[in-house]
């Protein structure tokens, strides 16, 4: 991956153009460390930091066609880029690198705006056209590569990070209240809305066209379809079981492709587990696999990971994750992640690819995405048995399969019923309403807006992120089936927005590092949505259908094993020992009224219980983490900003192309 | 204090973080308001267990005796009494 940076105006360029250069590529230098170059002319400038991958000597940006009169810059990687070079020249298009990048400017030659659904890969492109004067700012199917552009009246400015599209203009953030309302719903603002008011994303599976003297223009090139009133491919179990397996395999051969060794992470689970199995039993690789572990037993995979690792005989390397590494770590992840989090499970991740870059590796293979496109959260569990209990809803049974999803729970006749109803958000009666998956997330995550100050309150509509969702939901939605809605819902809110970004690029781009996802590969996207649910999962069989195309490729005990949800330690890392100096600030009454989100007075109640050893809950663990978070935002992005921003203004050796 | 003010006042502190009675209906299901989780109802059953010296034994953790104020002073009246 990279770093890519720009602005493109209707008139001459008003601003200092070699400083707002430099100020963008020394925000985005951790994305491309190795080399930074940049194109100007009267209007528009593009900015490429550069993390060498493909064609480690030419691979130089900005590239161009061959006169010179189409220009890109890109962060990602085009697996298929091979087949289209191929394709490319047999049509008489000549190339003068061997970089994976030069194929977009000739395809864009070939095929127009449409040229992105020839892409198989990750990016996040500007492409810039100076015949036409167009602009096309091009984002991949999922959101794997991040694309963020604010509209001013200095111009179109966009860049991989938002801190090098304040910094370009020299400004600071300002908070956007409905966004944060929408995070505390559903773990992420909905796209391509942003917590940085007036700056917005290109949405997963979109592309922004700006044109000189026209309006900006938006089109959705993917997205996620399922099958209409239960239409499912006729596929037999053993023949989907095989497809899947084939284009699992493929996707994971390609992402291979790489001039650097690539090595892959291995949560213990079953994902990660299986695409090591298959680089070993279909590739060359000597793999190199790497892995987090953790001190409370009830986090730790640790010994899932050695029975793996012992099982394909990996060079596997690993570090413990200790509660203070969060406390330390937190305001420097926070800088990368640019928003709030709901919980600290993202840091560890930043944790665990500086052991890769500290190893002299730079791209990893995760399995990121398969839970979404198979089906495995427990949420898809919670919503079949919630399915399942709303056709009775007085039935004092059915309620009571919950209790093989929650042992822990341990529920008996009688006192179930009103229990669930709580514990569920009450959100049993309606399975035809739009969020119906989604509603005991959205009830126990919303728990945290007990904190808003007044000021917030009265600046935000009730049910205002609910809605938005549900506007955000396109038009054939409500003729999928519940399972499927429950999937699209997950893949656009918590993965796009949380998993792929806060957790994924940002964590491992601090340290330049590459993730690749073989689960997102559209064409297993695309596969896997025909399947019925039914084949995703079996009664409360998880990824059944996964299972059956590579589970044999594993020990027994890594399939059959409880799934266990990757979480990282909340409170204690800040409070078990000596809490740091920051926190104590950030949480003082004062600051937080003078920041305005949230009730100082209520904060400070929940400070008292936390130090009297009485916060144990997750509600109280969101609460903490969700506002140190968005008052170190508040820090990092509006109040000294430009310090931090100084700060980083080193030389950064620059080239024009 | 009465057992009432004493258990919306804990509830008040620290479920709603709040000193402000009215945010806290004495009848309000604490389930079905999100106001506590189930980690919250154990925390709850240590609390009476401690002000109020009583045993609260497994098949009394029903909703009927826990799960609003309301509850709770007719549950601690009963055990008490």
């Amino acid at each position: 991956m990279c770093g890519i940076g720009g602005l493109i105006s209707d008139s001459t360029l008003a601003i200092p153009i070699e400083e707002c250069a430099r100020r963008i590529a020394s925000t985005l230098r951790h994305r491309g460390p190795d080399s930074a170059g940049y194109y100007k002319d009267e209007t528009t400038l593009l900015v490429h930091t550069r993390l060498s991958i493909i064609d480690l000597a030419g691979g130089m940006q900005p590239i161009h066609n061959e006169d010179k009169t189409i220009w890109v810059i890109f962060n990602g990687e085009i697996y298929n880029f091979v087949e289209l070079r191929e394709t490319l020249e047999q049509k008489g298009h000549r190339f003068y690198t061997k970089s994976d990048t030069e194929v977009l400017v000739h395809l864009y030659e070939e095929y127009g705006e449409l040229f992105v659904n020839h892409l198989n890969g990750q990016f996040a492109i500007c492409l810039w056209d100076t015949i036409q004067q167009k602009a096309m700012l091009v984002r991949d199917r999922v959101g794997i590569a991040p694309l963020f552009y604010q509209d001013t009246t200095d111009g179109l400015f966009f860049a991989s990070e938002v801190k090098a599209i304040l910094s370009a203009q020299n400004t600071t953030a300002e908070l956007d209240l409905e966004a944060l309302d929408q995070l505390l719903t559903f773990w992420a603002p909905i796209s391509p809305r942003t917590i940085f008011k007036g700056v917005s994303e290109v949405s997963p599976g979109t592309y922004v066209v700006w044109q000189r003297g026209k309006a900006l223009r938006k089109e959705q090139y993917w997205d996620l379809r399922y099958p209409l009133d239960g239409n499912f491919t006729a596929d037999s179990e053993s023949v989907a079981a095989e497809r899947v397996h084939d284009i699992l395999l493929d996707a994971t051969k390609i992402r291979l492709r790489s001039d650097v060794p690539v090595a892959a992470y291995l949560s213990g689970g079953l994902d990660s587990s299986i695409l090591v199995s298959m680089i070993h039993n279909f590739t060359e690789n000597q793999l190199t696999t790497f892995s987090l572990g953790f001190a409370d037993k009830d986090m730790d995979e640790a010994p899932y990971q050695q029975r793996v690792v012992d099982h394909f005989d990996t060079d596997h390397k690993s570090i413990q994750c200790q509660d203070e590494m969060i406390a330390t770590h937190f305001l420097d992840s926070l800088w990368h992640i640019e928003s709030p989090i709901i919980r600290t499970a993202p840091i560890p991740m930043g944790v665990l690819s500086g052991l890769v870059r500290s190893s002299d590796y730079k791209v990893v293979l995760t399995g990121e995405g398969a839970d979404e496109v198979f089906g495995g959260y427990d949420l898809f569990k919670e919503t079949k048995l919630r399915e399942f209990w709303s056709r009775n809803p007085d039935s004092s049974w059915r309620p009571l399969l919950i209790n093989r999803l929650y042992p822990y729970l341990n529920l008996s006749e009688g006192r179930a019923n009103q229990f669930l109803q709580g514990f569920f958000g009450g959100g049993v009666s309606n399975p035809q309403a739009p969020l119906f998956s989604h509603l005991p997330r959205m009830t126990s995550t919303s728990q945290i807006k007990r904190f808003y100050s007044q000021d917030t309150i009265a600046k935000l509509r009730e049910d205002g992120a609910a809605n938005a969702m549900i506007d955000s939901l396109p038009g054939q939605f409500q003729h999928w089936q519940l399972f499927n809605k429950a999937q699209y819902i997950e893949t656009k809110s918590l993965m796009g927005g949380y998993l792929l970004s806060s957790q994924g690029d940002r964590m491992l781009m601090r340290n330049s590092v590459e993730g690749r996802f073989p689960f997102l590969d559209h064409r297993l996207m695309e596969y896997a949505n025909t399947l019925s649910p039914a084949l995703k999962m079996k009664v409360l069989n998880e990824k059944y259908i996964l299972k059956k195309a590579a589970g044999h490729y594993l020990p027994a005990e890594i399939v059959n094993r409880y799934k266990q949800p990757y979480r990282a330690p909340n409170i204690p890392s800040f409070f078990s020992g000596d809490t740091p100096d920051y926190v104590h600030d950030l949480l003082d009454p004062s600051k937080v009224n003078k920041n305005g989100y949230f009730d100082g007075k209520k904060v400070s109640l929940l400070v008292k219980k936390i130090r009297a050893g009485r916060a144990v809950g997750y509600k109280d663990n969101m609460a903490l983490i969700s506002i140190l978070s968005t008052q170190v935002w508040h820090e990092l992005f509006n109040a000294k900003f430009s310090s931090h921003v100084d700060a980083l203004q080193s030389h950064v050796p620059i080239q024009v192309q | 204090m009465s057992v009432e003010q004493t258990l919306r006042d804990y509830i008040l502190e620290n479920y709603l973080f709040t000193d402000d009675q009215s945010e806290l209906n004495s009848a309000d299901s604490f389930m079905g308001k999100g106001i506590l989780d189930s980690t919250g109802i154990m925390e709850i059953i240590f609390f009476i267990e401690e002000q109020f010296n009583i045993k609260v034994e497994d098949e009394e953790m029903v909703p009927e005796n826990l799960d609003s104020v309301n509850n709770l002073v007719a549950f601690i009246a009963k055990k008490s009494g």
